[in-house]
């Protein structure tokens, strides 16, 4: 600033950080450096008093300097991140965490592993224990590299046919690797988190050696455990692995209600849906068109074809049997409003009809039911269809013509 | 130069120093560990202060180190700094004659020698300091630790003493918490009455030497130099002998954390004269250089003013008598007179000279400047009229890009130097430590920084700012004409501009708020504020100190009628 005329050491850092951070921003990484040249001597009086001292701003502004600085090799880097892992003993694992992390972005995965085994290695009196938890994380990335080793090494060996397996080098090597991964993976994953990674690479190991229990219950823990984050992508993982399994159609769908209540916009929904509809009971029968119309409430399925016509089908399915309307009366009850504008609008039937003629078949089908045959939107795709001697959309207008008051019915 | 090696590196021979001394590549910034040898200094330039204040001083203890007391020390600093004023053109005298007389004065009068029982001996009787403080206070570390780590502020003085005092009646002949014979028992002394010496008042000491020799560096011109690093200040004991060590409270003492401030360093030198019991000084005529005529008009340049608000800033300063010999001469302990800052008096003589003639208000001077664009275009005969609004454009711009690379210079600045300061042994492996990664991360973002911009010291100058007439592009307004904004009244020149506004209508008492006045941007107009800003620049102290001595000004010149309380056309803020 202009009038600061009061200098000291401090005021003095504190605008060269400023000078480093607008560098930084402006992706100015000469300048960057170059005042942070200037900076580090700051590291000559860091009072550790502070929320996060000059060996802490060093390390991070460092490391980004050194990975988007043009000059910069990895050779640098690693030069670079050796130091910062002596000057701060409290922070030592997590920058050993970090580097492993640039150095799996960079393609160095056996340096990376050398760098994770030193620090497991390391003991530095009560701080080992205060820092369990990056040590469990680096334990965790080690069992990792492991199953990516010993995946490799699987690949290689089923190329080469059943009779490879004399190769009994690569074959010992690769469940040495399995049980150094098992052993880290199964540690991390037992501390609640988010740790799909991990649980992915795990079960894979499970269901390769035939442990199916083993992985079907760590899947359990993953999805059910309370004590764990709300993670839809554990729920999937439980469907996916009980479908391996071949398991019955209502265990699948219990595993796909939850996912429903966390995303109901998710892909697999079109699964449940279609699992649901054809189910005997009428509660899950029911619970399919809940399902089916959450679903294409997000934009993201407006033009989905697959969607529309599971949609379309349950609808279809419940005017015929004449059973059931009050179901499509309850779920239209909040979307009347503003499904005819989302879906519907005259615009969008021109623009599906244009792009995608089954789209526009599904949406008209659905339209004609809950507006009736006069909505804009079935009006002129039917009429569009028509005018082209598309069979089906004759059809179509037939079907829709004879159940033409359901609308009103369900519009209620 | 003289070191002719090849490079490791790249096998050139392009050799330059780095800050620290040590010689680098300049073809590849390769850094070497060869350094150019420092010169040792004596650092007894008076024995004499030696024989009387010790008894029998040991020359060895152990590792070749020596006994030195923290006044020798200072000794040392004034040596160096009254060198580096000698090398700007200072007369020789300052340094052989007045600066050494004014520091026996001074360890006279504080009885650190030249007298029959220095301080030293007379506190060691001092038994429990004063403040009870609990000398557990910190159970995780010992007390002494307290004082010894790195903290960011001078510190509280009086704690410093309560722990200093518990710590040297530990261990009294240890040396490991001062490198300093005196150092611990230096800060716990009650300094009030003895004037304790600092690094900020080696200063004071500088300047009250160059007043006495009328020198022409003013203040703040010494404290610039002294932030280009001209004159020796931040680490100068990087310059003290090896034999002399440094370390524990000798760090509080001698290193220096932050740039001396005007204010502190003038009071402490008007203190210091009272201390001295000095007499009047030197007078202060109108030949010499600190009047405000002369400074008027090295101002008047910098700014790039017309040579003819000279006869202006004369007239003013002859009106409101601070050209007096009286006026201007220190005399040391009289407290009823204000102390005369002249580098800021004649900056704000010209800032009320300008207020004079262009009033200022963010109208009337671009009114003004109108007038003269006009007839500078119509008539081409005869000189240019000063153009206020060119005026401002230009040296607005040049302003802004000094200041830009002023604030850039500031946060680049380097503290550090290649001497390590340790507070006590223990330290010492992991200050060194430090030291060698700062110096490994400074290379390898030196050679990231792009093109290698070596610093090198600017030559010292006394003008920022200049301005050459011989330049074409009409960047210079130094013999511009003010005739477009002055009339002829009853045969005496005066302006055209009938107005005037106090910056504030009363003085407030500098006793008891520290200012005349307050000065906040955003109350006055924005000429005015740019007026302030120039000067505030130039002289590198804060807006507010000039805004207070341009209400003293006006004050004065206007003190008739405000005591009369006439009506006048005054626009009162």
């Amino acid at each position: 600033s202009s009038y600061e005329h009061k200098l000291n050491f401090k005021k003095s850092k504190e605008a060269c950080l400023s000078y480093i951070q607008d560098a930084m921003l402006q992706k100015q990484w000469k300048r960057a450096a170059e005042f942070l040249t200037f900076y580090v001597e700051s590291l000559e009086k860091d009072y550790s008093r502070e929320p996060v001292g000059p060996s802490e701003i060093i390390w991070r502004i460092g490391t980004e300097i050194l990975c988007h600085h043009s000059h910069s090799s990895i050779k640098e880097f690693n030069c670079f991140m050796e130091q910062m892992k002596t000057l701060g003993v409290k922070r030592y694992l997590k920058v050993c965490l970090e580097h492993v992390f640039h150095l799996l972005c960079n393609g160095q995965i056996d340096e990376a592993y050398q760098n994770l085994s030193l620090a497991e290695s390391w003991r530095f009196g009560e701080q080992t224990a205060i820092q369990n938890k990056e040590m469990k994380l680096i334990q965790a990335y080690r069992g990792l590299l492991d199953y990516y080793s010993w995946s490799k090494q699987k690949n290689i060996l089923l190329e080469h046919g059943v009779d490879a397996f004399a190769d009994l080098s690569v074959e010992q090597e690769m469940h040495s690797c399995f049980r150094k991964a098992a052993v880290n993976l199964k540690e991390i994953i037992k501390i609640p988190g988010v740790w799909d990674l991990f649980v992915k690479c795990y079960v894979d190991l499970l269901e390769f050696y035939g442990d199916h229990n083993e992985a079907r219950q760590v899947l359990n823990e993953y999805a059910y455990n309370s004590r764990f984050p709300a993670n839809p992508n554990a729920h999937v993982y439980l469907y996916q692995f009980l479908k391996r399994q071949g398991e019955s159609k209502k265990s699948l769908i219990s595993a796909l209600k939850i996912l429903h209540d966390i995303v109901p916009s998710h892909e697999l929904m079109i699964d449940f849906n279609t699992m649901l509809q054809k189910s005997k009971k009428r509660k899950k029968r029911r619970l399919g068109l809940e399902v089916i119309f959450a679903v294409l409430d997000y934009a993201g399925w407006k033009e989905n074809v697959k969607a529309w016509s599971c949609l379309a089908r349950q609808v279809k399915q419940i005017v015929i049997s004449e059973k059931h309307l009050d179901w499509i009366k309850e779920e239209w009850k909040s979307r009347k409003d503003w499904w005819p504008a989302f879906h519907f609008s005259r615009y969008l039937a021109k623009r599906n009809w244009q792009e995608n003629k089954s789209l526009s078949y599904e949406k008209a089908l659905v339209a004609g039911i809950l507006l009736g045959k006069d909505c804009k939107y079935f009006k002129y795709v039917s009429h569009q269809g028509c005018k082209a001697q598309v069979k089906r959309f004759r059809m179509l207008k037939k079907f829709v013509n004879r159940h033409n008051p359901v609308h009103l019915r369900v519009s209620g | 130069r003289d070191f002719n090696e090849r490079c490791a590196q790249c096998s050139e021979v392009n050799w330059g120093l780095t800050d620290g001394g040590r010689y680098y590549c300049r073809s590849c910034h390769n850094v070497t560990e060869r350094t150019r040898e420092v010169v040792n200094t004596d650092f007894m330039t008076n024995s004499r202060v030696q024989t009387i204040s010790k008894g029998s001083r040991k020359q060895k203890k152990t590792d070749g180190d020596c006994e030195w007391y923290v006044c020798e020390g200072f000794q040392l600093v004034l040596k160096k700094q009254a060198e580096a004023l000698e090398a700007l053109g200072v007369c020789p005298q300052m340094k052989d004659e007045i600066l050494c007389n004014f520091w026996r004065c001074y360890l006279q009068k504080s009885k650190q020698a030249y007298c029959k029982r220095p301080a030293g001996e007379t506190v060691k009787a001092l038994s429990v300091c004063e403040s009870s403080t609990d000398v557990d206070s910190e159970p995780d570390r010992p007390s002494l630790l307290h004082l010894l780590s790195p903290s960011e502020s001078e510190g509280d003085l009086q704690t410093d003493c309560s722990f200093a005092s518990s710590m040297s009646k530990v261990s009294e002949s240890t040396s490991v918490y001062s490198g300093s014979v005196d150092g611990s028992l230096y800060l716990m002394k009650n300094q009030k009455e003895k004037l304790r010496m600092t690094m900020p008042m080696t200063l004071s000491f500088c300047y009250m030497a160059l007043l006495w020799l009328r020198e022409p560096i003013t203040l703040s011109e010494l404290l610039r130099f002294v932030v280009e690093g001209h004159i020796p200040y931040l680490n100068v004991f990087q310059h003290f002998p090896e034999k002399m060590k440094l370390c524990g409270l000798d760090l509080k003492i001698f290193s220096v954390e932050s740039w001396p401030v005007y204010e502190e360093v003038h009071n402490k030198m008007l203190e210091l004269a009272a201390f001295l019991d000095l007499p009047r000084f030197p007078d202060i005529t109108d030949s010499c250089f600190l009047h405000p005529d002369m400074l008027c008009i090295k101002y008047l340049m910098e700014a790039n003013l017309p040579d003819e608000l000279h006869n202006w800033t004369c007239r003013v300063v002859k009106k409101i008598g601070i050209g007096e010999v009286d006026f201007l001469t220190l005399v040391p302990g009289n407290k009823s007179t204000r102390k005369v800052k002249y580098d800021i008096l004649a900056a704000a003589v010209i800032v009320v000279v300008l207020k004079l003639l262009f009033l200022l208000d963010d109208h009337y001077e671009w009114l003004l400047s109108d007038f003269a664009e006009e007839r500078n275009k119509n008539s081409k005969e005869g000189g240019q009229y000063f153009e206020f609004k060119k005026w401002y454009e230009v040296v607005k711009h040049s302003l802004d890009v000094e200041q830009k690379k002023l604030d850039e210079e500031r946060a680049k600045y380097v503290w550090r130097c290649e001497k390590p300061l340790f507070y006590s042994v223990k330290n010492k492996s992991k200050v060194l430590k430090r030291r060698q990664m700062v110096v490994n991360l400074q290379n390898q973002f030196g050679k990231l920084s792009g093109p290698v911009q070596c610093a090198e010291k600017p030559n010292p100058s006394s003008f920022q700012l200049s301005w050459s007439e011989e330049n074409t592009d009409g960047s210079c307004f130094h013999g511009h004409s003010l005739k477009g904004i002055l009339q002829e009244k009853y045969g005496l020149l005066t302006a055209m501009n009938p107005d005037y506004w106090l910056c504030t209508a009363k003085l407030c008492n500098e006793k008891l708020c520290g200012h005349l006045a307050h000065y906040r941007e955003v109350e006055f107009p924005q000429s005015y504020h740019f007026v302030l800003r120039l000067f505030s620049f130039l002289l590198r102290i804060q807006p507010s100190y000039i805004h207070d001595e341009v209400c003293m000004v006006e004050h004065k010149l206007f003190n008739k009628r405000l005591y009369k309380k006439l009506k006048y056309n005054t626009v009162l803020r």
